[in-house]
């Protein structure tokens, strides 16, 4: 293509909202219907029927009446329908009412004197001005109601009379209904200057289009019959209830033509309106719904529309796509940071177009050669006027033939090849990252484990979705904007959110603590970590697990920090690490800034380099020395058992005193709390101090050598509270920040007195897990456990609500050019974003560090 | 050295200005501060937002997303004898609804120099409490025959909070005036006027004076002296900002109440703002996630840029868009439609959702910069699809 030849896409730049009038209706029909019969004996669509063939077609093969092209070409045709008597549009009944009460019954003026008309109008405009067209509207509504009270016209002095709604359609003036016809009459009358008043744009609506007489029939495209496996064709809803509409005009028109008496056209008159109405909406509160044989309600216009299976939600605000690809996922630290792994069977189904070019000709038809079932091979190749040719063992020869400058060959998935990945529930935009591709056996999607942490996955059967971008800017924006290592630094809190999880953190808080390891052994570490040059690493017999841990590093790279563990501050000099242990203070996610500075400093592929090379390192260091835990490391010296059983039985007889305190009306209420209210809480705390007691001493006495403490302490998993529970004690079960207090009358379960208020009758747990639970413990454990899996269900939905909402709120706002951060409107809601105009993902940790800066200056 | 300060204040942030000050070492030359000076401003250049990033979006992931691991606990205790308040999701809901009414009303009431420091806590705790008539009275006896209400009176909780018998006996007369007040003893004894004599009428009677006012402030049903730091101060349950701030010993610099509409209506709407950013940013850190507050500042913005509070629903910031289709996304897209319809709107696709509705690209981010370029003409084949 040459420059000049780049194709002016359209695009559009407003829409209007207006209501049809009769006469677009008529002028945008291509038919009349005027028979309820759908097809003929032979099966074809009858003439003036609702599905004649003049409204588009749903059948393959056959070719629309009106435009002559085929299925999926024709977007369809309107019909329209003239009705024997009109009828009122449900969603304008309360404008229709507004309107009415508002204007004169003779004159059709509205009741407001013609000096006012203009300063009410000054009035709209200014609430306009002054809070937009939301403004407008309350403005308007304000007026309606102040002219609901007037009873003389000001133009022809006439009595107005009382009009009332019976909802959902019927108008009556003084108990006496106003027919359809009336209303649209005095609808006709009211002039456009009036209609301004009522916020009605008089080019947009004309009052009396709200009151039917002809109606639009939407084209067969838009409901589209099914045929079923019987060769029975079945209907849409849309058609069924199009269906009932025409039926029942077409009797009422006869009955009108044949004179018959006025009741029974009146009563086929409501039964028009009934189902115009349903047409529309078929949930009006009044109504009953519309309904199939089978008894299910009709899903009709306003059903198609509304909430999140709706055409708005489901069909316009969301997309699908081809070219994605979803299975079950699972771990593999040997992949980069930025890689997925997909498996070979995947690769060779997903394609990428590439065109076909002088210097690529040769490549190319190696793929197609290849075709389908031969990887790396080829699926398609699509000719420059777009038509896609399959690659076949038959076809293969004559399309090698074939291919030529400006063809397309869509190849196999490869090596290196840009894909999105994304695990659901999308909940940031970390939820959706580019990788390259790894082509793998196996049936799984693979991912370092490391970046598992922000899709939030796991693998016990997680299944995430790939998508591979087919076009040049696609892959380009994909790389740029969305690949792992630009998204290291979560925009939440400014710090990197990927790290080192789990094994990796113990492995490198084992390895830089007591590490000691012959050369050999810590080369041979360092290959298993996938690193291949290390001159830095020094060249004595033994070295410490420090210096292992500092190959990894930059060689200029100084940092000072806290480690969770250790009081001593982890000191990297020069890119060494001189003092201090490295654990999930360091290395974690989301926490600390060494991974922040290492980012800043040498750059985000060098980061994930960093971060998956420390990864390997802990885990191979895991590997080599071995770890595992086992019921033994809550085991607790018989002094210590003797310690906890002292604590618990003080807590008890503290307790005692405090309830017959109580019991005495001894106890010194807290302010503004009842006497049984403070004694809960002080036994609450009593309790949570005991179990906080037994937890130092379990710290205090057990072994610190097993790995529980040593997870624990580098923050790998787990924390000291945990193993406190299952050594000593599991504590207070709490409910709703109380201790337990439901069940039976008085008592929580059947084997406690009534009214008892001891420890272990209100949820105390005294036993560790290690020792077991009792019944009533294990009960009152199963109340708080079921409490919080609860707690869990019902907060899903609620947060998730919030968070539609927030992002529907938010979701346009933008810093502009001059800095500010506005919305749509153009309105001003941050001179400076954030105050200071820092983006929070490029901080550290929201702020700028000054600190290392003023080190870091000689 | 302040000189040098000054001339960066254009250059950087007040904030990393006094920042730099604090962590500056003692002695330092000026050279030396320049050259640090220098690579701030070079570090913060590199931190600014770029233009077209969609700042709203990122704000609303970075509260929603953690919403899914905040407890719906609704109760916290910080302390053993603190009060109830909402905490968790449902208190960020709360605040982001704009809910006028909120679950767990409560004021912070600092005090001024002597009475923080614990001078007379309790008495002006007490003094502040609404004390309704039935709080003082330890019996309210009827009798029929009379048509007399008898109230014995608690001297020791009428002592508590320092009111005596005259001053009972005006709040009585004052919403009952119909009524003959006298005292016997250590009660007071109320007769019913002849025109309504009626034994149903006594009842009534009876019942609503019990809820007579007799003093401290309207709306606080709850008082509570504690000791924050080294100072003491009030926490109320129920909130009557107006009212409190006009005591002269509240310190009125820093009481503060837990309504976002209270405070706006009583210290103004940036007042406002400041509470939804604080109460927000409480929640999230008392469930130990980390937020930063721009995010929040943002939402708190959009809800007050109209200078009355909106909330964060359709009723709120959403029906304030200019846009038909982003409306109808979110929620009631019939009405918003047919409203449309009747004063003939235009939607000029000026955010996200109508375009993604299109297949338009979105005018945020990379969607953002045009292309100026000439067009020399309608290329052949392209004027054949025509």
């Amino acid at each position: 293509m040459e420059d000049n030849e780049i194709p002016v896409f359209k695009k559009v730049a407003t829409i209007g909202f207006s209501v049809l009038s009769p006469n677009t209706i008529k002028k945008m029909a291509s038919a009349k219907i005027v028979t309820p019969e759908l097809y003929d004996k032979e099966g074809y669509p009858v003439d003036g029927g609702l599905m004649d063939a003049r409204l588009g077609v749903i059948d393959p093969g056959l070719k629309c009446k009106t435009c002559g092209s085929k299925l999926k070409e024709c977007v369809g045709h309107f019909g329209y329908i003239s009705l024997a008597r009109p009828v009122i549009h449900i969603k304008f009944v309360s404008v229709i009412y507004d309107l009415l009460r508002c204007t004169c019954r003779e004159c059709s003026r509205i009741l407001i004197p013609k000096n006012k008309i203009e300063t009410y109008m000054d009035e709209l405009e200014k609430s306009e001005i002054e809070s937009g067209l939301e403004g407008r509207r309350i403005k308007i509504k304000e007026i309606i109601k102040s002219l609901k009270t007037i009873n003389k016209c000001p133009y022809c002095k006439s009595r107005q009379q009382k009009i009332t709604l019976e909802k959902p359609t019927t108008f009556l003036e003084n108990e006496k209904r106003i027919s359809p016809i009336e209303i649209r009459t005095r609808l006709e009358k009211i002039t456009d200057e009036d209609c301004e008043v009522f916020g009605l744009d008089p080019k947009s609506i004309r009052p009396e289009w709200m009151v039917l007489t002809i109606m639009a029939i939407p084209p067969v495209t838009m409901r589209p019959s099914i045929t079923l496996e019987s060769g029975e064709r079945s209907e849409d809803d849309l058609t069924h209830k199009l269906g009932d509409i025409v039926r029942i005009n077409q009797r009422l028109f006869e009955n009108i033509n044949a004179g018959a008496p006025e009741i029974i056209i009146e009563d086929l008159w409501d039964l028009l309106q009934y189902h115009v109405t349903t047409f529309f909406d078929n949930n009006i509160a009044q109504l009953p719904p519309a309904r199939h044989r089978s008894g299910d309600p009709l899903k009709t216009i306003t059903e198609r529309i509304k909430s999140k299976g709706g055409r708005i939600r489901h069909n316009l605000a969301g997309k699908r796509t081809n070219f994605s690809a979803r299975t079950v996922i699972s771990p593999d630290p040997m992949l980069d940071l930025n890689e997925v792994g997909v498996p070979k069977l995947m690769a060779m189904k997903l394609t990428i177009p590439e065109r076909v070019n002088e210097w690529n000709i040769e490549y190319l038809k190696g793929f197609v050669e290849r075709g389908q079932n031969k990887y790396p091979g080829a699926n398609y190749i699509a000719r420059p006027d777009g038509k896609k040719k399959k690659i076949t063992d038959e076809t293969r020869e004559q399309l090698l033939e074939e291919i030529q400058i400006g063809y397309v060959v869509e190849r196999h998935l490869m090596d290196g090849d840009i894909a999105i990945f994304n695990r659901q529930p999308s909940l940031h935009r970390m939820s959706m990252m580019c990788h390259k591709v790894r082509v793998l056996p196996g049936r799984t999607l693979r991912i370092n484990p490391t970046v598992a942490h922000p899709y939030n996955a796991d693998y016990d059967g997680d299944e995430m979705n790939l998508h591979i971008p087919q076009t040049e800017e696609a892959r380009a924006e994909a790389e740029t904007l969305m690949m792992v290592q630009t998204q290291l630094i979560s925009p939440r809190y400014g710090l990197s959110i990927i790290g080192a999880i789990q094994d990796a953190i113990s492995g490198n808080y084992l390895l830089t603590k007591e590490g000691k390891y012959l050369r050999k052994e810590a080369v041979d570490l360092l290959l298993s970590a996938g690193i291949t040059d290390f001159p830095r690493l020094s060249k004595k017999e033994f070295v410490s697990g420090k210096e292992i841990f500092s190959v990894l590093m930059p060689h200029d790279f100084n940092f000072t920090g806290k480690s969770k563990s250790g009081k001593e501050d982890v000191i990297i000099k020069n890119g060494k690490l001189i003092n201090g242990v490295i654990d999930s203070s360091n290395i974690g996610g989301g926490k600390g800034l060494m991974l922040r500075n290492i980012h800043k400093k040498y750059g985000e592929a060098k980061a994930i380099e960093i971060i998956g090379a420390i990864f390997r390192l802990g885990t191979a260091v895991l590997l080599k020395r071995g770890f595992t835990i086992g019921i033994s490391d809550a085991d607790l010296p018989r002094e210590a058992i003797n310690k906890i059983n002292e604590v618990l039985i003080k807590a008890r007889e503290d307790v005692k005193k405090l309830i017959d305190s109580y019991h005495n009306n001894t106890l010194q209420t807290f302010p503004g709390r009842t006497l049984k209210e403070t004694l809960e809480l002080k036994i609450l705390e009593l309790l949570n101090k005991a179990r906080n007691e037994t937890g130092e001493i379990v710290s205090d006495y057990s072994n610190k050598e097993t790995h529980m403490i040593i997870m624990a302490k580098s923050g790998a998993r787990g924390n000291l509270l945990n193993l406190a529970q299952m050594a000593a004690c599991v504590g207070q079960q709490a409910m709703r920040g109380k201790r337990i207090e439901k069940g039976y009358k008085e008592r929580t379960l059947s084997c406690f007195k009534k009214g008892d208020l001891c420890p272990e009758a209100h949820g105390f747990i005294a036993d560790g897990f290690k020792k077991g639970l009792n019944p009533k413990e294990f009960f009152f454990a199963s109340m708080t456990g079921r409490d919080s899996l609860m707690d869990t269900a019902l907060r899903t939905p609620k947060s998730g609500y919030l968070y539609r909402r927030l992002a529907n709120a938010l979701q346009d706002l933008k810093v502009e050019y001059d800095n500010t951060v506005r919305d749509s409107n153009k309105k001003i809601v941050q001179f400076n974003y954030g105050e200071d105009r820092i983006d929070v993902s490029k901080s550290d940790g929201g702020i700028v560090d000054v600190n290392t800066v003023i080190k870091s200056t000689k | 050295m302040n000189r040098l300060f000054k001339k960066y204040e254009g250059k950087l942030p007040l904030k990393v200005i006094n920042d730099i000050k604090e962590k500056l070492p003692k002695k330092i030359s000026e050279a030396k501060l320049k050259k640090i000076l220098e690579e701030v401003v070079m570090e913060y250049n590199k931190m600014l937002v770029q233009p077209g990033e969609s700042v709203g979006l990122v704000s609303a992931e970075s509260i929603g997303e953690p919403g899914t691991q905040m407890t719906l606990n609704t109760f916290h205790f910080a302390g053993v004898a603190e009060m109830n308040i909402t905490m968790g999701l449902p208190r960020i809901i709360e605040i982001l609804d704009g809910k006028k009414t909120i679950e767990t009303p409560m004021t912070e009431i600092y005090l001024k120099k002597p009475y923080s420091q614990g001078k007379n806590i309790k008495k002006l705790a007490l003094s502040i409490k609404e004390t309704k008539l039935n709080e003082i009275v330890s019996e309210f006896m009827v009798n029929i025959a009379e048509s007399k209400i008898e109230l014995r009176v608690d001297e020791k909780r009428m002592e508590s909070i320092g009111v005596n018998y005259p001053v009972i006996q005006k709040c009585i007369k004052a919403s009952f005036k119909e009524l003959a007040l006298s005292k016997k003893g250590d009660s007071i004894i109320l007769k019913l006027s002849e025109k309504e004599k009626e034994l149903n009428q006594l009842f009534k009677v009876k019942e609503k004076i019990k809820e007579v006012y007799i003093q401290g402030i309207k709306g606080i049903t709850q008082v509570l002296p504690i000791k924050k730091g080294s100072e003491f101060l009030i926490i109320t349950a129920g909130t009557n900002l107006k009212k409190v701030l006009e005591l002269d010993f509240v310190d009125k610099t820093r009481t503060i109440s837990n309504n976002i509409f209270e405070i706006a209506s009583v210290l103004g709407i940036e007042a406002a703002r400041q509470a939804i950013i604080n109460e927000v940013f409480k929640v999230i850190q008392n469930q130990g996630l980390n937020v930063d507050i721009r995010h929040l500042m943002l939402v708190a913005d959009t809800m007050c840029a109209t200078g009355t509070i909106k909330g964060v629903t359709r009723y709120g910031v959403v029906k304030e868009k200019a846009s038909v289709l982003a409306r109808a996304s979110f929620e009631t897209p019939i009405k918003h439609i047919f409203n449309a319809s009747l004063i003939g709107e235009v939607d000029h696709l000026n955010s996200v959702v109508e375009n993604v509705m299109l297949n338009q690209p979105v005018p945020v981010g990379t969607g953002l910069p045009g292309l100026v370029t000439k067009v020399k003409r309608e290329p052949e084949w392209l004027k054949n699809k025509h």
